[in-house]
């Protein structure tokens, strides 16, 4: 028997959080016992997601370290697997995770043991999701997640905290159970809860469209896309800082990777005629939350709107039915994950100092914090996508594939992409530059050596992901060919072929090489 | 010769119900004599009682064998759901005792009158005759009416009682007009005869279809189905907190049982009449049991609603009419049972300063803080209820959603998932309660091993952890519909 890789790697941090509840002491002794268990525990994750990044074979779309168990028939197995764009979501949640556990060091002082614990669960869920490959197992844990975010908002969130959570938790809960029903259908017409043959399964195509929007209607909540998108900005702003990370980081991904796992793969014909649902949504939110971003006076909810911009690039990509959309939109989860939960963690990091969120209370920042503003400006710059960032891969990558589709498609794509350009650089400019005469501003002292160990890697990944994109998008290959190879027949129109000169899309266009 | 081995036959077919009936009367005289200082030893008495008649479970016939000439039947069904009876029974039984001693009702009758009922409810879900059904009610019915008025120096018990008997002998009334009905167009009571019959004709006797429709309308009082249920809250809130407990568990999940054999068993060829009615009323119940719940300040109340709510969920089993779907509802009832004993036991555990018990909801607040442990049980009854995976509570609404999609109920399932989404909603605030707000006073510290630790056993069961006893239970749920259809 070969050891159980993926069992551990979601199991691991549910163990961590057992023992944080229980383990005896004062209160200071356990909420040190909680910093440091936690921040163990999801350095061990990460570990684990690299050893498992190295052993992984790229060469094959087939799912990779499988294991099953019987253990709950006859509703569902615990079935675990992973290929290669779940590869590479894992590896983003297992990277963010030490970094929540880091950001939360001293701005958490309320019930310490009980926040740790309830990131642990969300970790431990979380890689449930991307390692199910029963049906059902996949929405518990996707389900479940609702249940320590939740927590989080509320216990440890701002002062609407309550309003947000109940918002957050109601509007994922009714998109899911929709999707649950359609589960059910699909579960009584294929006989089997096991994604993989349920990948090759034929659905009738009467059934396809209420599957495929039934699955809408979850994924497209999590995304989450206008016009479901309110609770987000709500959640993000209330959360605390790690839990927009992850909310952002992460629980955003579900949507995305439903898409890619589910809607296309499985209702192909449904995509191909729905597809223009998610085009104009997604043109809609581009353009239309880019320019509520542009009049936030709340930084964190700023951010939350760019966030839902930059989700549509997403769902964009993915059903343009090409490679470069497909690979862009996945690589535009991976970026975005970085950047938005960077950007997040940046906001934190002067939340804690002055404890307001306000743009305007701010500015001048460049000369008394040159580490901080260095950093927020990288990460500006990769939201907004310049080159050598990894949001300049993604955004172009994803207008190529919608090119091929339909240039009204790009047009509308690429104004986001001015307008995102427009409120981040302002977003910089009232935060960054300028004056500062109010002393206790002027008081905040630079980035801690703490605050440096958890923005510097993410930078590091960030310019990585920007300069050598092919080390994220190897995993990718093989999977998308799949998927592309399972959709033929039912896209729309002939896959696009235009060769383009750039150079960056060689890398794009080799995955689609015959 | 031939009539005693029938009649020893027919009492070897009941020796659940004989130990039962049995031992109630050594309880009771034990109690006449021994006077209430000997409630406690009654109890655990009473419990031993129940706990052999659970043994004999395993040895009485459950092949599907009549006895009574006919009346009575013992099946894989009843065997599931006798169990569950017993189960509540005890619990309830014991959890009392706490409660009993501070409020001073601790009278030596408890015990005897939840194994009169247990008795009752015993003879329900084995009878396979319209008039051993109504006996059995009866019995677990008027000894639940007394029960509900146990506290009787206290008004709203006795108006509990009052307004329990009152409405429950209407519906009483209105079940044995349908029940002479259903023998006046056929001629029979039994539900063996009445199978053959109503399967044999092409289109229902249109008196035969009032007569049951009267029949399910006494039974959806007993199971607080809407619109029979507005009696729920206002008992639930009036009785003693064990009684509600016990009132929520076993006799619902004996009700239900004895409406699935009622519809499935005797009128089963009759399914697309009265799928309408159970359709109504499972949509009603699910709507307004979310709804109503939104409003409501009181613990007790709002568990009330909390399990006209469920009941809505479990009769979409029902309405699927198929043995999945009667399989889904005996799983539904078998972890409802334990989710519903658990919340009352954590509500059991809301005591003021001076042990006297507490039900509002503002009282939980700040939970987390002053009895994390509590408070973590509380989160667990409520998001399992609720139906929120990986909770076990998730699992039976699931299968009753797959029971109601396999059968082509596509709107019922759709209508169902909505009301659950509306009935977090109540769910979440007592959790909002126990863990966002401020903290209230604190409650007095438990009183009692048994009930903590009956508690922590509800809770785990409840908790992700109960889903190792999705396998085992199911298999045994299916087994018993298999007895049915």
């Amino acid at each position: 028997m070969t050891f159980p890789v993926l069992s551990v790697l979601v199991l691991l941090p549910l163990l961590g959080a057992a023992w944080i509840l229980l383990a005896p002491g004062g209160e200071d002794a356990r909420a040190a016992n909680a910093r440091v268990t936690a921040l163990v525990v999801t350095l061990l994750e990460l570990a684990l997601g690299i050893a498992l990044w190295l052993t992984f074979d790229t060469s094959t779309a087939a799912f990779q370290f499988v294991e099953r168990i019987d253990l709950f028939a006859p509703f569902l197995s615990w079935h675990l697997g992973i290929d290669g764009i779940a590869l590479m979501l894992i590896m983003l949640s297992v990277f963010l995770m030490p970094f929540c556990i880091l950001a939360s060091w001293q701005s958490i002082h309320t019930r310490v043991p009980e926040y740790m614990a309830a990131f642990l669960l969300m970790e431990t869920l979380m890689l449930g999701v991307f390692a199910s490959l029963d049906l059902f197992l996949f929405y518990l844990f996707f389900e479940g997640g609702l249940i320590p975010m939740y927590l989080i908002i509320g216990i440890w969130g701002g002062a609407r905290r309550i309003y947000a959570s109940y918002k957050f938790f109601l509007y994922t809960l009714l998109g899911s159970v929709l999707m649950l029903l359609a589960m059910i259908y699909m579960v009584s017409v294929a006989h089997t809860t096991d994604i993989p043959t349920l990948l090759t399964f034929d659905f009738a195509p009467a059934a396809q469209p209420w599957l495929w929007l039934a699955f809408f209607a979850s994924f497209a909540v999590k995304m989450p896309m206008w016009p479901v998108h309110t609770w987000l900005p709500d959640a993000h702003v209330e959360a605390p800082t790690a839990g927009s990370v992850i909310l952002a980081g992460v629980l955003l991904k579900l949507g995305g990777y439903g898409f890619v796992r589910f809607s296309l793969p499985m209702f192909p014909q449904a995509s191909a005629n729905l597809v223009w649902i998610i085009a104009v949504l997604s043109v809609v939110a581009v353009v239309y939350t880019s320019l509520v971003a542009l009049v936030q006076t709340d930084m964190k909810k700023l951010i939350a709107y760019s966030s839902i911009a930059h989700m549509a690039f997403v769902t964009a990509g993915l059903f343009v039915f090409n490679t470069q959309g497909i690979e862009g939109g996945i690589v535009m989860m991976l970026s975005h994950g970085l950047v938005s939960g960077a950007l997040f963690l940046c906001v934190g990091v002067i939340y804690d100092r002055l404890h307001t969120r306000e743009i305007a209370a701010y500015g001048g920042l460049a000369n008394f914090m040159p580490r901080y503003a260095l950093f927020f400006l990288l990460f500006t710059m990769a939201s907004v996508g310049l080159p050598a960032t990894s949001g300049f891969v993604a955004e172009f990558l994803v207008l190529l594939g919608s090119f091929g589709a339909s240039t009204w498609l790009s047009a509308g794509l690429t104004m986001g992409i001015i307008l995102g350009a427009a409120y981040m650089l302002y977003l910089y400019r009232r935060v960054v530059f300028g004056t500062q005469e109010r002393k206790e501003v002027l008081a905040m002292p630079d980035l801690s050596g703490r605050e440096i160990a958890i923005l510097l890697p993410i930078a590091l990944a960030v310019l990585w992901m920007g300069v050598y994109p092919t080390s994220f998008m190897v995993p990718l290959r093989a999977p998308v060919r799949n998927l592309l190879a399972r959709l033929h027949g039912a896209a729309p129109r002939p896959e696009n072929t235009v060769v383009a000169t750039a150079a960056g899309t060689r890398i794009a266009l080799s995955g689609s090489a015959k | 010769m031939t009539a005693l081995t029938t009649l020893a036959a027919s009492v070897h077919l009941a020796s659940v119900e004989t130990i039962i009936a049995a031992g109630v009367f050594v309880v009771l005289m034990l109690g006449a004599f021994r006077g209430d200082r000997s409630l406690v030893p009654l109890t655990w008495v009473g419990v031993g009682i129940l706990a052999l008649a659970g043994v004999h479970l395993a040895i009485v016939p459950h092949g599907g064998a009549t006895g009574f000439g006919g009346l009575y039947i013992g099946d894989a069904f009843s065997t599931f759901l006798k169990v569950l009876i017993l189960a509540g029974a005890a619990a309830s039984m014991v959890l009392a005792l706490p409660y009993l001693k501070t409020t001073s009702t601790g009278r030596f009758e408890y015990p005897v009158l939840i194994m009169l009922s247990a008795l009752g409810m015993c003879m329900m879900v084995s009878a396979n005759d319209l008039l051993t059904l109504y006996v059995g009610l009866e019995l677990q019915s008027l000894a639940a009416y007394v029960l509900a008025a146990f506290h009787r120096n206290e008004a709203k018990s006795s108006e509990a009682g009052l307004k329990y008997f009152v409405l429950g002998a209407l519906a009483s009334g209105i079940l044995l007009y349908g029940i002479s009905l259903v023998y006046g167009f056929t001629g029979t009571t039994s539900f063996t005869a009445l199978h053959g019959i109503v399967r044999g004709t092409a289109t229902a006797d249109i008196g035969t279809l009032i007569g049951l429709v009267f029949i399910l309308s006494g039974l959806a009082f007993k199971i607080a189905a809407v619109p029979f249920h507005m009696w729920t809250p206002d008992v639930y809130e009036g009785a003693p907190t064990p009684v509600a407990a016990f009132f929520a568990g076993a006799p619902k999940a004996a009700a239900l049982g004895l409406l699935l054999r009622v519809a499935i068993g005797a009128f089963g060829g009759m399914t697309l009449d009265w799928r309408q009615i159970v359709t109504f009323a499972s949509i009603a119940s699910m709507l307004l049991g979310a709804v109503g719940a939104i409003g409501q300040t009181n613990v007790k109340r709002l568990l009330a609603y909390s399990s006209i709510n469920n009941i809505g969920f479990a009769l979409i089993g029902l309405a699927a009419g198929s043995r999945e779907g009667v399989a889904a509802v005996l799983f539904y009832l078998a972890v409802y049972l334990v989710m519903t004993l658990g919340s009352f036991l954590a509500v059991l555990q809301m005591r003021g300063p001076d042990g006297e018990p507490v039900e509002t909801l503002a009282a939980l607040s700040g939970l987390s803080r002053t009895r994390p442990g509590l408070a973590a049980a509380f989160a667990v009854f409520m998001f399992s209820l609720a139906g929120i995976p990986p909770l076990l509570g998730f699992w039976p609404k699931f299968a009753v959603f797959q029971a109601a999609m396999d059968s082509g109920l596509y709107v019922l399932a759709t209508v169902g998932v909505v009301a659950s989404v509306i009935g977090a909603y109540y769910y979440l605030r007592v959790i909002k309660s126990v863990y966002f707000d401020d903290p209230a006073p604190a409650f007095a510290p438990t009183d009692s091993r048994v009930n903590t630790g009956l508690l922590t056993a509800a809770a785990l069961f409840c908790s992700p952890l109960g889903m190792l006893a999705i396998t085992p239970l199911v298999g045994a749920a299916t087994r018993a519909a298999a007895a049915l259809l």
